[in-house]
């Protein structure tokens, strides 16, 4: 695969360029654990830990400025063209994504630390289901991108409808609980919203995958139909 | 093979101006392109690229025969203008260079002539007498299609030496137009200017190619990706990869193309 390139005969090209992909990769790595620590503080009912996690954006926002910059330096310096062009590029776009992830990891905590606040409506089944599909699917965009590897992508892709089931399936379930009782509605709302931000997120790993199948073979398959993806 | 894919597609859409087929050349015995084919579309600017001894520069030497004037230089296969092989027999080279002009990389302009005498050379040259009136509106014709005349105007008398490096290389551009070419070589045209002059050339070639055919040999990667519709990469004498300057620039087929453009090479 294209790791077998032969390097750049600009020494510093090629080491930007290897340090903007280490950059990205220590960010995937801190927002996968972002949201793991997300959901965890909500299943232990922990608030601290919640508090900590949303302390904890600032770096993943640090991070997120400092590959822009990276990026922008490669471009302004070095006019990449061809596979370093759409990795740059791709770059970018992924460290808006990675950024948007920790939002949403934020915002989960945020919810948590409400929900904390009232007895806990239900035992959390599907959302921790959810955030672990969610999460491997973080995990595998990034590691696709860091080994150009579209196989792994698509695999990421389709991954997408698993979790836009489990959304579906605790709105329905949270539907009915709020049916039932409207003493619910706070904490189901809520709950609501967090299945929402791990939907958001696998979105946000969709669109990395997406653009790591353009990076590797310049196609652009996103707003496809998943069949012709 | 990409680059006859390539040029096929294009083909569908506009004439070809220049056609190269099987062109081999040497110097001495020292073979410098090998089996060489591609086509020029009309009123598009192609662009030549590849490291330096690729063959770039004697391919475009090969497209009005001025490879041969090197001595021990010989070429070998076709170069159609206008689906008329240049090389056959019965053909006056000096009459091929009128229609196909060349612009080389460090300006060249008759230093102890005067500006108009330098646009009209190429007319002299050709034996081409005109009318006062006609030379003059030549000379104006053509210094205004290479972006100079307002900066010349006043001064035509003056030697062409008296201008900066980058209004002599325009100057040459101007003579090349005087002669009403159809075809303009450019053998890195840029190579010896400053950034300014260089955009002017660039904005140049742009304008022109509502009317001439152009081709440019540059090691300017992002010049090419400005100027060309198209752009070809040389390497070793070989043609590796011919197609839409986009295409080659976001996403090469060939590795070779791959490494070159971005700069992983030797």
């Amino acid at each position: 695969m294209e790791n077998a390139q032969p390097q750049h005969t600009n020494r510093h090209y090629e080491e930007d360029l290897r340090s903007l992909r280490a950059g990205l990769l220590k960010m995937g790595g801190l927002v996968e654990r972002q949201i793991a620590e997300a959901i965890e503080s909500l299943v232990s009912r922990d608030s601290d830990h919640a508090r900590a996690v949303i302390k904890n954006d600032e770096e993943v926002n640090r991070m997120d400025v400092s590959n822009d910059e990276q990026c922008i330096r490669l471009l302004a310096l070095h006019q990449p063209t061809a596979s370093d062009l759409r990795f740059i590029t791709t770059g970018l776009k992924i460290t808006t994504d990675l950024e948007r992830i920790g939002d949403n990891a934020v915002n989960i905590c945020e919810r948590a630390l409400e929900l904390n606040e009232v007895p806990q409506l239900k035992p959390y089944v599907d959302l921790p289901r959810m955030a672990e599909v969610a999460q491997s699917m973080v995990k595998d965009s990034i590691d696709a991108f860091m080994r150009n590897d579209v196989e792994l992508s698509r695999q990421v892709i389709e991954r997408d409808d698993e979790v836009d089931a489990l959304n579906y399936q605790i709105y329905r379930e949270l539907l009915s609980y709020m049916a039932e009782d409207p003493h619910t509605i706070g904490a189901a709302t809520r709950l609501l919203f967090i299945s929402k931000y791990l939907e958001r997120i696998a979105d946000h790993s969709t669109n990395i995958a997406e653009m790591v199948v353009f990076m590797v073979n310049g196609k652009v398959v996103r707003h496809m139909d998943k069949k012709k993806q | 093979m990409v680059h006859r894919r390539a040029g096929k597609i294009r083909a569908l859409t506009m004439a070809d101006k220049l056609i190269v087929r099987r062109l081999d050349a040497w110097f001495k015995n020292v073979q410098a392109l090998r089996d060489i084919n591609l086509s020029f579309p009309e009123n598009n600017v192609t662009a030549i690229i590849g490291p330096s001894g690729c063959g770039k520069s004697t391919l475009v030497r090969c497209l009005n025969r001025m490879h041969e004037v090197v001595p021990g230089a010989r070429a070998e296969g076709e170069v159609l203008l206008d689906g008329e092989n240049i090389y056959a027999p019965a053909v006056d080279p000096v009459q091929i260079r009128r229609r196909i002009g060349m612009v080389f990389q460090k300006p060249t302009p008759f230093p102890t002539m005067s500006i108009e005498d330098n646009v009209a050379a190429g007319l002299t040259l050709n034996r081409i007498s005109l009318p006062h009136a006609e030379r003059d509106r030549v000379i104006e014709k053509s210094l205004r299609q290479a972006a100079l005349w307002e900066e010349v105007k006043d001064r035509l008398r003056r030697p062409g030496a008296s201008l900066s490096g980058g209004q002599q290389q325009r100057l040459c551009v101007a003579r090349a137009l005087a002669v009403e070419p159809e075809v303009l070589l450019m053998d890195e045209p840029c190579s010896a200017l400053d950034p300014i002059s260089t955009a002017r050339i660039e904005e140049l070639l742009l304008d022109l190619k509502t009317s001439y055919t152009i081709v440019i040999v540059t090691h300017n990667m992002q010049q090419a990706a400005r100027t060309a519709d198209l752009t070809a990469f040389m390497y070793q004498g070989e043609l590796i990869e011919f197609g839409d300057t986009r295409q080659i620039f976001t996403n090469p087929v060939r590795r070779e193309t791959e490494d070159y453009i971005t700069g992983r090479f030797g």
